[in-house]
């Protein structure tokens, strides 16, 4: 009779968590999208940065041309006169995601634009990337787990700042695309189900599609069938797991333009192939075992193993040869980077001159992921207790994600969802032992009776038990599930006993439950001031608060929108690369190199002609039919990352693949520097040029707020370009090529020459006529 | 007889007064209305011969003090005459707005000109003719001698006035007719620049020539400007296709020279009249555009077997492309004919090259195949032309990869490749059914 009670109360009980369980997502996906809305309430509904442009742009012409256009898409208003074939060389994932929204809106009467759309994409995809959290935690550790881990991936600066309002990149769509990717992975471990090996494949081809981040994927989950396979932990399930992603994903992966045939072909990917051998052979070594005697077992290993070790010699010499006869050795310079942090600094100055693939510094962890640093630890010492398939994957993903994001800032995005699920993990562990102590002393003291007492306590235990027994599905070793089971039939009294032992004093409990809770509190706190303040700038619109109000700085749209409005629609604008994407954009107007940065020698002849005095560069552009150069100018309001800051970078490229072009001609000693100390041939460069030309008319003395200095050469005349537009705080100046002189001058030039002959041949006739000395 | 004349010139200034703002309309590149500026009202009679000329050929010539104060070639930002003559070599300034930098002006918005230089040369003459690429000799007094070629007269002279007969070979400058009889030449030499492309000698002086001042004593020092290195008459054709002379006497346009007689030393052909009538009308024809001036209309493409242009090519398209080329007669337009027009398939250089063929009635054309290279072409026919205005088109045209669906589907060498997988798939269905449910 009790029994049945309890039980009905148990089911009660279970049906209430869902729902409560169902609730709270529900809020953790409303907060992850409105937490990313600060960006449209503090400045407005726009695109930010520069690929999201790029995107943008993309995401319109699919809308307007369908699919198979947008497939077939050569664009040739970028990398003039080369041209894009986008439709090749784009992750389409984001793109044709926000298309799908963007036609499903439609097609139901919500007329919502484009844009709109794009710019909320990130949002949303936040939404599902922190329920996509809960259910991977979920799989590790359990429903309280992945609430909290899926609270704190809701919030997580790391992420906010790739996925606020309007920064539509790829990254947006792609985190959620990873972390659903793990969660199908691990749902397959635990269930051995083909249902989810299939879909696992599909989320896999997703992710494929988003970001070239992939091949994080399809390298951790080999590593982490390796670390089963050697820890002795294979098992069907994890063939049914890893197999079919293999062949399906690999396939898929095959069908996405910009991957191809790199799915098979290029380094990235042959951990993944190496793993899938490695696994049949374990699978057969498993089935031979069951089907002979030990003896003949060992026979027959002894025998395999020398042929094998014979043939596997042979293997990796051919593998090896294949890979080193390619220049860069089969990997390509970007996730060579990963592995060698100080390559692209060595090798690639254009991956290096980007910022966010520099490796970070120790702030900009407590930035992007704040108390959770602290966390993790704790998470990974849960995960051992006890280590499941699950917990060791989560183990090993924190692990390398820590690694890679210690190469490239950019990859802390990896790290974020990571830490978020140790994080979750850690703190409901900790949660759990506490509430468990403070109900095991509440129940102990206000409910006297022993037997009442005992059988509430082994009620809630066993209640704890079976749903972790339900849930241990997952979880590899029988011997556990039994061992639990033998637990509960034990009697009450041993497992009281234990829990006993497992309790902590109240007290301590109720302090620690209270400070974990103003951890949680910091961690809101700061991530709500990263979501308002830190991350939400478009960086197309600045603004900043001094003494006399807010000053809004809109330079980009304006210079944008005067190219639009005053030029030709076929006219090339020069720029440095990072304002490729905005001018295709925002302007309209081909561009000669943008921010997908695949023809290093385009951008160096841009970089030459930049670093190039006037005439050279005059010649360069012109070549290149172009009839604008644009530079970002922040000496004025001290707008620190423009083109002058980026102009070693320029000097740096341009002098890789010309190399008349030398970095020590720029500097003074090994220092860079634009004031009467700088060198002739930084004084005497396009960039310098373009960048201070009038400058000297602003303040009488020419002081660059951004260098702090006085500016070297004030008062200069362009021979080659004449200035056709400034935006109000000059942050984008926008010159226009001459056209070359209708005529060609002659040698001498007469005023000169006679005003000193008249002077020095007092016996000409001419002069004693009167005569204008000025003319 | 005048009246439909007058109507006439009335029609034409009428159906150019919307094209004023550049100076030769696209119909009409001919000049209509000369300024000619003098140094004194009486070089009206006494150069009344090349003054009738021009009036006869149409122009409509006004004559102007070079210091009158009313001098404007400009009014409200519009050009009022569409060639301008500078017959007054001695003026310092000239009269009203005009300035050295008002006659470049005037010239880089793509109006003719024509100066003449005498011994006495301004500064102002010097400059304008220094802009233009012709740098007269510095010494102020100098003037060329010639002690071989100069012109026989009665009297020994000074060897000044000198018969030149080195003229520029070209039809088009000069006209069909050979000129013959030498042109009698006084005045200060010039030099150009040799790197300098836009400026042409029209008349050099002969290789005995220099430049000196005759009443002095040569130096032992070599004069400054010998040889073929004096240039006489130059012609500019700026970029623009404004055209300029510049000539370094102002009497070789005189009713005396005109009308002179003329033997070269150490010749024994006397002719009756020198060249200096016909040199100089053939050569203002050239100046005002009356020849040597194309048009090129019409540039078309398409693909082969269409007739629409499309917006952008395929790799490996066979195209077809076109381009009319029309020369002006001095009244109308007619074909140009010529076996050197190239078309350029054009990107940072050209991949294809090819000479355009002639129907003779102005139409070029040719065909070829888009190379197997994708990006932004250019359709580029540049054609310079000694004499000729020179053409330079461009038209910007994609050119894009094979989509999707544009490969071969079955490619008959990977036949094996298909067999296999399908046999593999229908080897893999039996096995699953007798795996299945073969028990």
């Amino acid at each position: 009779m009790a029994a049945q009670e309890t039980s009905q109360s148990a089911t009660f009980r279970h049906a209430f968590g869902n729902v409560l369980s169902f609730a709270v997502l529900l809020l953790i996906g409303v907060m992850a999208f409105s937490i990313r809305l600060f960006s449209v309430i503090k400045y407005e509904s726009v695109i930010h940065e520069f690929d999201p442009y790029f995107n943008y742009r993309v995401t319109q012409f699919l809308t307007k041309s369908g699919v198979y256009d947008f497939w077939n898409w050569f664009d040739d208003r970028t990398w003039y006169p080369l041209g894009r074939v986008i439709g090749g060389t784009v992750y389409p994932g984001l793109t044709l995601t926000a298309g799908t929204l963007w036609w499903i809106l439609n097609s139901i009467n919500i007329p919502l634009s484009v844009e709109t759309v794009c710019v909320f994409t990130a949002p949303v995809f936040s939404a599902f990337a922190s329920w996509a959290t809960y259910l991977l935690t979920k799989e590790i550790k359990g429903a309280g787990a992945g609430l909290t881990a899926a609270a704190l991936l809701a919030m997580v600066p790391s992420y906010i700042s790739r996925s606020v309002a309007g920064s539509y990149d790829n990254e947006a769509v792609a985190i959620f695309a990873l972390i659903f990717t793990f969660y199908l992975y691990i749902k397959t471990l635990n269930t051995g189900s083909l249902f989810y090996a299939t879909l696992n494949a599909i989320a896999y081809f997703y992710m494929v599609c988003s970001w070239g981040g992939y091949t994080f994927i399809i390298n951790l989950i080999p590593m982490h069938v390796l670390l089963c396979i050697v820890t002795g932990r294979y098992s069907p399930r994890l063939y049914i797991a890893y197999a079919p992603l293999v062949v399906l994903g690999t396939l898929l992966a095959a069908l996405v333009p910009v991957v191809g045939f790199n799915a098979v072909m290029t380094s990235e990917h042959f951990a993944s192939f190496l793993v899938f051998i490695i696994i049949h052979v374990v699978a057969l070594v498993y089935y031979i075992k069951g089907i002979l005697t030990p003896q003949m077992f060992k026979v027959a290993v002894t025998l395999v193993v020398s042929v094998g070790m014979v043939l596997c010699v042979a293997v990796l010499a051919v593998l090896i040869a294949l890979v080193a006869s390619s220049p860069t050795k089969g990997w390509s310079g970007r996730s060579l980077s990963l592995l060698d942090p100080t390559y692209a600094s060595k090798y690639i100055p254009i991956i290096a001159s980007v910022s966010e693939h520099q490796p970070p510094t120790w702030p900009s962890y407590f930035m992007d992921i704040n108390v959770l640093a602290f966390l993790v630890p704790a998470g990974i010492i849960a995960c051992f207790l006890p280590l499941s398939d699950a917990s060791s994957f989560a183990v090993l993903y924190i692990v390398t994600s820590v690694y890679f994001s210690g190469v490239m800032v950019r990859l802390m995005l990896v790290l974020a969802p990571a830490a978020c699920i140790m994080s979750g993990i850690a703190l409901s562990e900790a949660f759990d032992v506490f509430t468990r102590s403070i109900k095991f002393h509440l129940v102990g003291t206000t409910q006297n009776p022993q037997d009442n007492a005992g059988d509430a306590t082994k009620v809630t235990q066993n209640d704890v038990k079976s749903e972790k027994s339900e849930d241990t599905v997952k979880e590899r070793s029988s011997r556990k599930s039994k061992k639990d089971k033998e637990n509960i039939e034990k009697p009450s009294l041993v497992s009281r006993v234990e829990k006993r032992l497992l309790v902590l004093p109240l007290e301590t409990s109720v302090m620690a439950v209270f400070l974990l809770v103003l951890l949680g509190a910091f961690y809101v706190v700061h991530c709500v001031w990263a979501a308002a303040e830190a991350y939400s700038a478009p960086s197309i619109v600045l603004t900043s608060r001094s003494h006399d109000g807010l000053h809004v700085f809109d330079d980009f749209r304006e210079a944008y929108a005067w190219l639009s409005h005053n030029t030709e629609v076929d006219d090339k604008v020069a720029s440095w690369w990072d304002y490729g994407y905005q001018t295709t954009a925002m302007a309209n107007r081909t561009v000669i190199v943008d921010n997908n940065t695949w023809n290093n020698t385009h951008i160096a002849t841009v970089g030459t002609a930049m670093s190039s005095p006037e005439k050279a560069a005059w010649d360069i552009f012109n070549s290149l039919d172009v009839k604008y150069v644009l530079v970002v100018f922040g000496g004025l309001v001290g707008y620190p990352s423009d083109d002058i800051n980026k102009f070693l970078w320029m000097v740096r490229i341009g002098g890789g693949v010309f190399p008349h072009i030398k970095e020590p001609d720029y500097l003074r000693d090994g220092q860079y520097r634009i004031d009467s100390q700088a060198t002739p041939t930084m004084l005497n460069s396009l960039m310098y040029k373009l960048s201070y030309f009038r400058f000297v008319e602003t303040d009488g003395r020419g002081y660059d707020r951004v260098r702090n200095t006085e500016i070297g050469k004030k008062h200069f005349k362009l021979t080659h370009f004449e200035e056709v537009f400034t935006t109000h705080h000059w942050m984008v100046r926008i010159y226009k090529l001459k056209s070359p002189r209708n005529r060609i001058r002659g040698k001498t030039k007469r005023s000169k020459s006679s005003l000193q002959k008249s002077g020095t041949s007092p016996s000409s006739k001419r002069s004693t006529r009167k005569r204008n000395p000025w003319q | 007889m005048a009246a439909p004349k007058f109507a006439f010139l009335l029609l034409n200034l009428i159906s150019i007064l919307p094209l004023l703002v550049s100076s030769f309309s696209v119909d009409r590149p001919t000049d209509r209305r000369i300024l000619v500026l003098l140094d004194d009202l009486s070089l009206k009679s006494s150069h009344s011969l090349f003054f009738s000329s021009l009036k006869s050929r149409g122009f409509d010539l006004d004559f102007k003090l070079a210091d009158d104060p009313a001098i404007a070639v400009k009014r409200y930002g519009q050009y009022m005459y569409d060639g301008l003559i500078l017959l007054s070599p001695s003026t310092e300034r000239f009269g009203g707005s005009l300035d050295v930098e008002g006659v470049l002006d005037f010239v880089d918005s793509g109006h003719d000109l024509i100066v003449a230089a005498d011994a006495n040369a301004s500064d102002l003459i010097r400059n304008i003719a220094a802009e233009c690429g012709v740098d007269f000799d510095e010494d102020p007094s100098a003037v060329v001698v010639d002690h071989s070629s100069y012109a026989v007269s009665e009297t020994e002279g000074d060897h000044t006035l000198i018969a030149a007969d080195d003229f520029i070979q070209s039809d088009v400058i000069l006209g069909n007719k050979k000129i013959e009889a030498p042109v009698l030449f006084k005045g200060i030499g010039h030099s150009l620049n040799p790197a300098n492309s836009m400026v042409l000698k029209a008349l050099s002086a002969s290789p005995s020539s220099y430049s000196t001042n005759p009443s002095s004593k040569l130096s032992s020092q070599p004069p400054s400007l010998y040889g073929t290195a004096i240039s006489l008459v130059s012609v500019v054709q700026a970029r623009n296709a404004a055209r300029i002379m510049i000539s370094g006497s102002l009497d070789m346009f005189s009713n005396r020279l005109f009308r002179a007689g003329v033997q070269k030393s150490g010749s024994l052909n006397k002719y009756e009249k020198s060249g200096n009538e016909q040199f100089i009308t053939e050569l203002s024809k050239w100046i005002f555009h009356e020849r040597g001036h194309l048009k090129a209309v019409n540039l078309r493409h398409n693909k082969v077997g269409e007739s629409e242009e499309p917006s952008m090519y395929r790799i490996n398209d066979d195209l077809e492309f076109s381009v009319e080329i029309f020369e002006w007669s001095g009244s109308s337009w007619v074909p140009h004919v010529s076996k050197d027009v190239q078309v350029q398939f054009y990107m940072m250089s050209p991949y294809v090259l090819k000479t355009l063929s002639t129907n003779g009635k102005g139409l070029y054309h040719t065909s070829f195949k888009v190379p197997d290279v994708y990006g932004v072409f250019q359709f580029k026919v540049e054609y310079q032309k000694l004499g000729y205005t020179s053409l330079s088109l461009s038209k910007q045209i994609p050119v894009r990869p094979f989509k999707h669906n544009e490969y071969e589907r079955f490619i008959t060498t990977a036949f094996p490749y298909y067999g296999a997988s399908f046999s593999m798939m229908a080897g893999f269905f039996i096995f699953s059914g007798v795996y299945l449910y073969n028990k």
